[in-house]
Parts: C-alpha cells; sequence; structure tokens
C-alpha cells in the first residue's frame, strides 16, 4: 500500500542518492588524494541516507520491493531529486560551490526535521545532520579558501556560484505533499529558515570576498520529475548495472 | 601557472579517553584545518578516534641516524633501569 508521506521521503532520498551519485564521480579524479578520499566519503554519506530512506519506504509498503528497486529501476519523471544535485561536477569550484549552497540548505533543514511527527524522519534527521555539518564545514572552508585565494580561484567560485544560483530557489518551493506534510507537523516549512540559509551564505561569501549573485529568475521542476537534460545520462550510468543484469549481486 | 604543494602535516590520533595520541602517518594540506579535515577523512574513517593533533612535519627535529650509537648504545649495559628486580605480590596481578 502506497504510505501517505511517500513523495516527502521520496524528494529526500532521491536528492541524496543523486548528489551521492556525482560526489562519487570524483573518485580517482580529485585534486589532492586527500580531497579525493574526502568526497568519497561524503558520497557514501549521501548514498547512505537515501537507502536508510527508500528502506523505510519498502518496509513500510511492504510489496516485496527493496531500496534498489527505488534507486535502480526507476525512469527519469520517477525521481523528485531537487535539480541542484543532478548539476554536472564541472571543477572543483563548481562542484565546491554546489556543495555548499545545498549543505547549508540541508543542515537548516534536517534541524527541523528532528522536530517530526513522524518519528522514522525525527530519527534519521538528527543522525543525518552530524554528517551533513561536515559537509557543509568542509564545503564552506574550501569557499572561503578559494574566494579568498588566488586571483584564479577566486575567479572560478565566482563563476561556479553565478551559475548555480539559478537552482538555489528549488530549496524553498514546496509541492502539495511538502505543504500538508508541513501543516501536520511531519514535514519542513521551508520558508521559515529561508532567511536563516540567506544569512549563513552571506557571512560565507562576505568572509571569501565574494559576490552574492543577484536572486533572478529560479529553475523549478525537480521535486515534480521535470529534470534537466543531465538527468538521463546520470540515470544511464547509475542504473547500467541493475537495466542489463537484474538483480546482479556481488 | 606556478604549481606548489600543499606542506606536509604529522597526524596524531587518540584511539580513546585516556590514551596518548599516536603518530599515525602523514598528509598534505594547505592549513592547519585543511589537515585536521582531511586527518578526520584519511585516518578515522572506521571509528579509530576521539582526537586529532597535526602538525606540519616542518616543526618536528628528528634525531640522526647517525648519532645512533651516541644515543643508544649506552643504556644497553644498564640492565638495572628496567623494574625487572622487583617481586611483584601475587594479589596486583598483571601489571
Amino acid at each position: 500500500m502506497r504510505m501517505k508521506n511517500r513523495d516527502l521521503y521520496l524528494i529526500l532520498a532521491d536528492t541524496s542518492l543523486i548528489l551521492g551519485q556525482r560526489l562519487s564521480e570524483w573518485c580517482g579524479h580529485g585534486p589532492a588524494i586527500e580531497e579525493d578520499i574526502t568526497l568519497s566519503n561524503v558520497a557514501l554519506d549521501y548514498i547512505g541516507q537515501a537507502t536508510s530512506l527508500y528502506k523505510e519506504i519498502c518496509a513500510q509498503e511492504k510489496d516485496g520491493k527493496t531500496e534498489d528497486d527505488w534507486a535502480f529501476l526507476r525512469d527519469a519523471s520517477q525521481y523528485k531529486n531537487l535539480l541542484l544535485s543532478e548539476l554536472p561536477n564541472g571543477d572543483y569550484a563548481y562542484t565546491i560551490a554546489r556543495q555548499f549552497l545545498f549543505s547549508a540548505w540541508y543542515y537548516l533543514y534536517l534541524e527541523q526535521l528532528m522536530a517530526s511527527k513522524d518519528e522514522f524522519l525525527a530519527g534519521f534527521a538528527a543522525k543525518s545532520l552530524k554528517e551533513v555539518k561536515y559537509h557543509f564545514q568542509h564545503s564552506r572552508d574550501w569557499v572561503i579558501r578559494m574566494g579568498d585565494g588566488t586571483e584564479e580561484s577566486a575567479t572560478r567560485m565566482q563563476n561556479a556560484l553565478n551559475e548555480i544560483w539559478t537552482f538555489t530557489g528549488e530549496m524553498f518551493t514546496s509541492t502539495k505533499a511538502e505543504l500538508a506534510a508541513a501543516e501536520e507537523g511531519i514535514g519542513v516549512d521551508h520558508l521559515s529558515f529561508q532567511d536563516a540559509w540567506n544569512e549563513l551564505v552571506e557571512n560565507t561569501l562576505q568572509q571569501a570576498q565574494l559576490i552574492k549573485p543577484e536572486n533572478g529568475w529560479m529553475q523549478k521542476g525537480g521535486k515534480e520529475g521535470k529534470h534537466s537534460e543531465h538527468f538521463g545520462f546520470i540515470l544511464a550510468e547509475m542504473q547500467y548495472l541493475q537495466r542489463s543484469y537484474p538483480g546482479a549481486k556481488w | 601557472m606556478e604549481k606548489k604543494d600543499w606542506p606536509v602535516w604529522e597526524i596524531f590520533i587518540r584511539s580513546k579517553a585516556g590514551l596518548a595520541h599516536k603518530h599515525v602517518g602523514s598528509l598534505h594540506a594547505a592549513d592547519a584545518e585543511m589537515a585536521i579535515e582531511n586527518a578526520r577523512d584519511v585516518y578515522t574513517r572506521r571509528m579509530e578516534g576521539v582526537s586529532i593533533w597535526v602538525v606540519p612535519s616542518i616543526s618536528i627535529t628528528a634525531s640522526s641516524p647517525g648519532d645512533k650509537e651516541v644515543l643508544f648504545d649506552p643504556s644497553n649495559d644498564k640492565v638495572y633501569r628496567h623494574p625487572t628486580f622487583y617481586e611483584i605480590p601475587p594479589e596486583i596481578g598483571h601489571m
């Protein structure tokens, strides 16, 4: 049976899964071995978070599906991840800028979710918050280091922020399902921490001597299954094995 | 562009409260904060630690291998420095 707040779970799980998949592309390609290991750890944190949410959906719906079905056997329009999470990695500044803007948001989101009336989500939030706090700290330190670094590093970081900015608005939109869940005290009202997010981002960018991009037109649609042109490619790579060898285990 | 390598840091991890920090290896980082973050990711992934120290390798002064005889040989024939001549009462057990 379809669980009541499945969409809320899927937005979180899919965003974590896709961001984790993206970050894992750095494995073996990081700019220094230490950063390579760090990004792989962060990727695994997100894939772990996605796994625990998919598992909970399976446990509640009891229809014989496993977390692998959710991760690997759906089509693009069935994924509800934020568009931000599927953006290609670009250069290191781009990956870090994406990570910084997202984890500042996710950190504040999870803080609120800890008070959820849904016991599973409250526990999930408390556990994940510790991981995300580190993702935030790591990416924030790099934003400052690059912004306040050389001319080239500052230019790259500023360009990355300018390009990604149009994808930040979606983090503060709510679908009908999210609004309903927030009203019941299960989900989170995204607007309630928008000011806090702006402040957090502003403080960091100021320290980094970077300019906060102007709010212009914002991209959205990921939460409703409308994805960017990059999405098909990331799914193709991620799903290849399970699609070609159904049920493969190792 | 000139490519400069990050300096090397020596990493010390305390595995449990009460134990001493132990040298576990080294890594590259641009500054002390990055060294701590990198140490966390490189050396504590399997719950090895409760505390991290990072020290720039350049700050460590090492004894010279050439001085080995002068430094260490004289203690070779001074067995009385080992506490092996005391009878340990059985109720103390393993020390």
